[in-house]
Parts: structure tokens; C-alpha cells; sequence
């Protein structure tokens, strides 16, 4: 406690170098995660700004706020900001490059330069698409079907395939980096069976990374080609094949839903175990699920063409092939469950994140099995009921996931807390206002209210209202923690190493951590989450 | 000397260079496997539309030209040679004889991509190209005994000209990296104990040739037997 005062002025990455040059040249791990925190807020902020319009405009049955050409922009370019430019960066490039050599006990990433490079390339996507929203923007919704896409949009259907294509490489290069350095730069007595189980979800999702994008990167490439060049490989007109795209785009876009939610469950068994005190309920089991859903993630994707004319023998394999993600899934939610079972709970922030992770996920989840029924998902196929079964999976999954992970760690990235009354009712605003936006979307859907229309008939306006109210409570959660996180930078309590009592080799470096991450490398010789060897910081502060 | 120049090679991050090595090396196979899927998307499409449409993928694969095709994969044949024998050389410290393989490989390279650039002008004069100018009729009355679809044939060159010309492109990224990799080997900065550009470049190298060695049957040589 004593050193807490020391601790601030000791040297660490962020106060060892100052001035611009020194942010945008680094290749400390550490500062490029801040870089990469800073720029996905932003593109977080005009992904919410969308969705505020979107959720405005659908207020009332009649098509009022903007024209239906608007309309189309509006929810094509939220779906591609939230996507590419948000959900996928968040928690890998940010909390990952943070934690992951910090928690395998390596002074940095394998490939510092490499990256850098890829926050370049990631900077050049964001400011190719930014120009294209001020340009005009694209209207073919963020799947870029074919033949809307290549043949008949008049909008900027190219520049928005072609940043795509490079923040595409971004996230390779951050999912190779994570591979590499996590066979190669482990700490002495760091084996693979005593990694945080963080670092399991982000070597999974660094496979999806690598292996799924390029397939995405080479269709959009393709879609390009076809649109600027008239190369017939999609378009009926020309003699293509517009399901091909379909299925090379769902190869990818399936598995990267669970680039969105994998690192998310990763965040969520660091966070359980410590706010419980206990080790975690079947090590292998949790680690194994996040393979798991890797590999079977990537034989699922044509249950997003059930009605897109595909034989039904292959879309009864595809419903059974997706039926059985939910086996590692529920592993693990039945897993992070028996964690907390006779554990001693404490409902600190990240906990409370945890919380709701975890009932959104399971409802998402579940509702997912819906959707993987061929029968019911013919009836609400493209409604508000996949809408809303997708945002309980990525924002209140994933993004929930993100912001526990944020206060989880925000004392070891700034080296400061955040103020916990105001972190918990953030987190309870979030709850509430997510829930109140996106539960009313399962009924609409399941009446039958059809996604992507401007308008809609009366009887669907309360639901519609409600879920525009929930839009703005969770407009509010999400504005809180931005807020009290930029405040408690200068005035937050000064943190401790490790004011959670928790496990990891994070921990065991100061806080903020010097630019090295350790004075000297450690030699792991205990188990991961070896909760029954560390005390609860609050219980030491009785004892004293 | 030799001592100096791999202390000089190791960065910060790591604890010895055989972990860089190794760093390194599996970086690149890592890579590698992502260049698989990328041109696997495309592959992909060519094995559904060659099961579709195969008069006339076969069509228009008569109308490359076979001796081109095949000079230019003993080229790059004999590039991955020079390749595999400047690693060889670059572990054993001979370094002049490393700088004359690297260029010979570059020599290689620029054939390749001329041979390449004669090939696709050849297509340009045919009209082959796939666009509003795209014409088919030649191969419709070459082939009288098929029905050739223009539209599929299109398809056909759209394929041939996407793969084609990825694969050029990496052969120019490659070119670029032994550029550089020549500039420093004739500063003489590989040496036995430190050599990994050398490898992973020719890693990259040898992936690039074998895309080639898949992408010469699939489009040249799909059916050459004589029609009867």
C-alpha cells in the first residue's frame, strides 16, 4: 500500500517518452493498444451515431426522419462500422495487444513493427472509409450482397470493399502476431496448460483471423473487380453465380462472429475466477470450448442461406453442423456458473459486466438455436427476430465483454481506478437499456416486422418506441464510462499492482507497467487462477 | 566479426536468436497459410465453374499458349533452384556466391513476369479480355464441335486473368523482397549465424512458385487432347 505513492512516478510506458512522434513511431505493445483504443472509440461513436438515426427514424410507423435511400446508407454503414471497424479490433487490439505478452510474461509481441503496421493499416481503412460516408456513403447493407453490390448500387460500393479489404489485413497481422508470440514467447514455466484462459480465447480467435479473412479479403477483391472491370464471377448477367458470393462471404462473416465473441468469453473466465475467489471450473474444458468453437464455426455458414436457394440435404447438414456450436458454448456458460458456485462473490464492476455477459450470451445463444431450426428460421428469416438474436450476441456478448475488460484492466493500463459507484451504475444503465432495445425487437420479429424497411405498419409502433427509448438509456451507458474513464486519468485513486487480489503475471508488474513489462523475466512455477494462494485484497485490509 | 553482426540482429524482445529464428520463421509459415486461404477463395470459384462450364473452360484453356505456359514454369522452376540454393549458401557464409544466386533468382523473376506480359497482350489482341470488348467468336468457330457460351467464356478469362494477375502481383512483392534481401547480402550482412531474412524470404518464394505450379494445369493444360 505504502508504494502506491511511488508507484506513480516510477517510470513506466506511458510518462517514459513524451510528445507525438513518440506515439505514432512506438512499437511498444502497450501504446499501440492505446492507439488502437482511441481510434475504435471513435468509429464505436459514428457506429452509435448511425443507430441512433436508425433507431429515430423507426420511432414513428411513417417514413419521416430520412428518405428510404438514406435509410439503406444508414444501416449499411452501421452494420460495416460496428463490424469491421469496432466489433472486430475491440477486445483483441485492444485488451489483447495490452495483455497478451504481459500475461505470458514477454517483454512485447513477437513482431513490434509488424504491429505497428498493422495500426497503419487499420488508421488508412478508417480514414478510406471515413471518406466514403462524407462522399455518399454505401447502401447494399454490410453483406455486399451480389448483384445489388456489383451491378446495381450507385453508391461507393469500391471504396467501402476496399478499405474493408485492408482493415482485413490489420486484423491478420494482429492474429499472426498472437500466434507467433504465444508458441514462441512464454515466460520459463509458462506451459500451454497454465495460460490464462484469455490467452486460449485469443489464440482461437487469431485462427479465425488468419484462416477466414483472406477469404473475405479475396471475394471483396472479386466484387471490385467485377464492378470496375465487368469480370463476370458473380453477376447472373455476366454468367456468374451470386450464391458463390454468398458462400464465400458467410465463410468468413460466420466465423467472424466469433472473432467477436471468443475474445469476449476470454475476458469473462479472467473475470469470474477473481471476483469469485476461485480457480475456474474445468481449465481444459474452457480452453478446449474456445477451439471448439473455431473449428466448428467454420462449417456453419450456410445457415445464413437457408432461403438463398440451397439444396435442402446441404441445409440439413448446415442446421446440424450449427446446432453443435452450442455444445462448447454452453460448456463454458455452464462452466463460468459452477466458478461462482460457493465462491466468495464480490459484484465489483467487471463483475456486474460478467453478470450480464452472461444472460445476454445465454439469449443470444439459445435464440441462435432458433435460427439454426430450418423451419422456424424460413418464418423469421431477415425479421427484427435475427436482429435482435444478433445483438445479444455481439453487443451484449461481445460488447459487455469489452467494457468488463476495460475496468478490469483499466488500473493496470492507466494506473489508476475509475470510480466504482459510478462504474456500477453504468454497468446497470447498459443492462437495462440494452435489454429495453433489443427485447421488443424478438416480438417484432417474431410478428413478423421485416429488417432493413423505413417504415412499418402502426400496430408495430409501441414495441418500436420502446426499443428507440432503450436505444437512448443505452446511449447514456455507453457515454458514462467514456466520461468517468477520461476523468479518473487524472483524478482517479492511484492503483495498486494488483487491486483485484487477482491471478495472472499481469498483475505482477506495476501499474501502469514499465516499458519492458518486467524488470526481469518471471519464472512461472504455479497454476493458472490459483485463487487458494492469493489473498482478497478487501479481506487484508479488515485483517489490518 | 561474425558474433557482432547476430548481437547487432537480436532485438530487444527477445532472449536469444534462435528464439527470433524461430519467431520468424513460423511467422511466415503462419502467413503462408493465409495466402492459402486467399487464393483459395478463387480457386474455389474456378473449381465450380470449371465443373459447370466446362466446354468452354476447356476452350479457352486451348487458347493459351502451352509453350509460353510451360517455358514459363521451367523459369520459375529454376528460380526456386537459385532460391533453395542461396539459403544453402547464405548457412554456409559463402557470400559471394549467395549475392550471384539472389540475382539470378531476380533474373528469373523479371523473365517470368516478361514472359507473363507477352502472354496477357497476346489476350489483349484476341479480345480476351473480359469487358465490353470481350469477343468469344474465335473460339466458337475454332471449336464448331462444342457449344461455347460466350458469357461462360468470359468466365473463363475473368478467372484466368484474376489469378493470373494475383499471382504476378506477388511475384512483384517477391521481387521487391529479394531486391532488398540482395542489397544486404552484398553489404554482407547474412551470415551462418544470422541468415533468417534469407529463409523466410525464400519461404515466400518457393509458396509463390508452387501457387504457379497448381495455377499452369488448372488453366493451361485442362483438356489438350485432339477433338474428334
Amino acid at each position: 500500500m505504502a508504494t502506491a505513492a511511488v508507484t506513480a512516478e516510477r517510470e513506466n510506458y506511458l510518462n517514459q517518452q513524451y510528445g507525438i512522434r513518440s506515439w505514432l513511431l512506438t512499437t511498444d505493445h502497450k501504446r499501440i493498444a492505446l492507439l488502437y483504443l482511441a481510434s475504435i472509440t471513435f468509429f464505436f461513436f459514428i457506429g452509435g451515431f448511425f443507430a441512433l438515426l436508425i433507431r429515430l427514424e423507426l420511432l414513428t410507423p411513417a417514413g419521416d426522419l430520412v428518405q428510404a435511400d438514406t435509410y439503406n446508407k444508414l444501416f449499411s454503414m452501421h452494420g460495416q462500422v460496428m463490424v469491421f471497424f469496432f466489433l472486430i479490433p475491440s477486445i483483441p487490439a485492444v485488451l489483447g495487444n495490452f495483455l497478451v505478452p504481459l500475461m505470458i510474461g514477454a517483454k512485447d509481441l513477437a513482431f513490434p513493427r509488424i504491429n505497428l503496421l498493422s495500426w497503419y493499416l487499420y488508421a488508412i481503412a478508417g480514414l478510406m472509409y471515413i471518406h466514403c460516408i462524407l462522399t455518399g456513403g454505401v447502401d447494399t447493407g454490410w453483406t455486399f450482397y451480389t448483384p445489388l453490390s456489383t451491378a446495381f448500387s450507385n453508391t461507393k460500393v469500391i471504396e467501402a470493399g476496399l478499405s474493408i479489404f485492408v482493415v482485413g489485413f490489420s486484423s491478420i497481422l494482429t492474429g499472426l502476431n498472437f500466434v507467433v508470440t504465444i508458441h514462441r514467447m512464454r515466460a520459463p514455466g509458462m506451459t500451454w496448460s497454465r495460460l490464462p484462459l484469455f490467452i486460449w480465447a485469443h489464440y482461437a480467435t487469431s485462427i479465425i483471423q488468419l484462416l477466414g479473412t483472406p477469404v473475405l479479403a479475396i471475394t471483396l477483391v472479386l466484387v471490385v473487380l467485377e464492378r470496375a472491370l465487368h469480370l463476370g464471377i458473380f453477376d447472373p448477367k455476366l454468367g456468374g453465380d451470386p450464391l458463390l458470393f454468398q458462400h464465400l462471404f458467410w465463410f468468413y462473416s460466420h466465423p467472424a462472429v466469433y472473432i467477436m465473441i471468443l475474445p469476449s468469453m476470454g475476458v469473462i473466465t479472467e473475470i469470474v475466477p477473481c471476483f469469485s475467489r476461485k480457480r475456474v471450473f474445468g481449465y481444459e474444458f474452457v480452453a478446449m470450448a474456445s477451439i471448439a468453437i473455431a473449428v466448428i464455426g467454420f462449417l456453419v455458414w450456410a445457415h445464413h442461406m437457408f432461403v438463398a436457394g440451397i439444396s435442402l440435404y446441404s441445409a440439413m447438414i448446415f442446421s446440424f453442423l450449427s446446432y453443435l456450436v452450442a455444445i462448447p458454448s454452453a460448456i463454458k456458460v455452464f462452466n463460468w456458473t459452477a466458478t461462482m458456485y460457493k465462491g466468495s462473490i464480490r459484484f465489483s464492476t467487471p463483475m456486474l459486466y460478467a453478470f450480464g455477459f452472461i444472460g445476454l450470451f445465454t439469449m443470444g445463444g439459445l435464440t441462435g438455436l432458433f435460427l439454426a431450426a430450418l423451419g422456424i428460421d424460413v418464418h423469421v428469416t431477415d425479421t427484427y427476430f435475427v436482429i435482435a438474436h444478433f445483438h445479444y450476441i455481439m453487443v451484449g456478448g461481445a460488447v459487455m465483454g469489452y467494457l468488463g475488460g476495460m475496468h478490469f484492466w483499466w488500473p493496470k493500463i492507466s494506473g489508476r481506478m475509475y470510480p466504482e459507484s459510478w462504474g456500477r451504475l453504468a454497468a446497470l444503465i447498459v443492462f437495462l437499456g440494452f435489454n429495453l432495445t433489443f427485447f421488443p425487437q424478438f416480438i417484432l420479429g417474431y410478428l413478423g416486422m421485416p429488417r432493413r424497411y423505413w417504415q412499418y405498419p402502426p400496430e408495430f409502433q409501441v414495441l418500436n418506441v420502446l426499443s428507440t427509448a432503450g436505444s437512448t438509456i443505452l446511449a447514456v451507458g455507453y457515454l458514462l464510462p467514456m466520461v468517468y474513464f477520461l476523468w479518473s486519468m487524472r483524478y482517479g485513486k492511484v492503483a495498486d499492482d494488483n487491486p483485484w487480489g487477482a491471478s495472472g503475471l499481469e498483475w505482477m508488474t506495476t501499474s501502469p507497467p514499465p516499458t519492458f513489462n518486467f524488470e526481469e523475466t518471471p519464472v512461472v512455477t504455479w497454476e493458472a487462477y490459483d485463487y487458494a494462494h492469493i489473498p482478497d485484497p478487501e479481506e487484508v485490509a479488515v485483517e489490518r | 566479426m561474425a558474433v557482432e553482426s547476430h548481437e547487432l540482429a537480436l532485438r530487444h524482445h527477445f532472449a536469444d536468436p534462435e528464439q527470433q529464428r524461430q519467431a520468424a520463421s513460423l511467422g511466415m509459415w503462419v502467413f503462408l497459410a493465409t495466402e492459402i486461404m486467399f487464393f483459395g477463395g478463387m480457386f474455389c470459384a474456378y473449381l465450380i465453374y470449371r465443373y459447370w462450364y466446362f466446354n468452354e473452360f476447356a476452350a479457352g484453356s486451348r487458347s493459351l499458349d502451352i509453350t509460353l505456359g510451360t517455358v514459363n514454369t521451367a523459369v520459375l522452376i529454376c528460380s526456386s533452384l537459385t532460391v533453395a540454393m542461396g539459403v544453402r549458401a547464405a548457412q554456409m557464409g559463402k557470400n559471394k556466391l549467395l549475392v550471384v544466386l539472389l540475382l539470378l533468382t531476380l533474373v528469373f523473376g523479371f523473365a517470368f513476369l516478361g514472359i507473363k506480359g507477352v502472354e496477357w497482350y497476346q489476350k489483349y489482341e484476341e479480345h480476351h479480355i473480359p469487358g465490353p470488348s470481350f469477343d468469344a467468336s474465335d473460339l466458337i468457330r475454332e471449336y464448331p464441335q462444342i457449344h461455347i457460351d460466350p458469357q461462360h467464356s468470359q468466365i473463363y478469362f475473368s478467372l484466368y486473368f484474376a489469378m493470373t494477375g494475383l499471382h504476378a502481383l506477388h511475384m512483384v512483392i517477391g521481387i521487391g523482397i529479394f531486391c532488398y534481401l540482395t542489397y544486404f547480402a552484398v553489404r554482407g550482412r547474412y551470415t551462418p549465424e544470422y541468415h533468417t531474412p534469407v529463409e523466410i524470404g525464400g519461404l515466400y518464394w518457393h509458396f509463390v512458385d508452387i501457387v504457379w505450379i497448381y495455377l499452369f494445369p488448372l488453366l493451361y493444360l485442362i483438356d489438350r487432347k485432339p477433338l474428334g
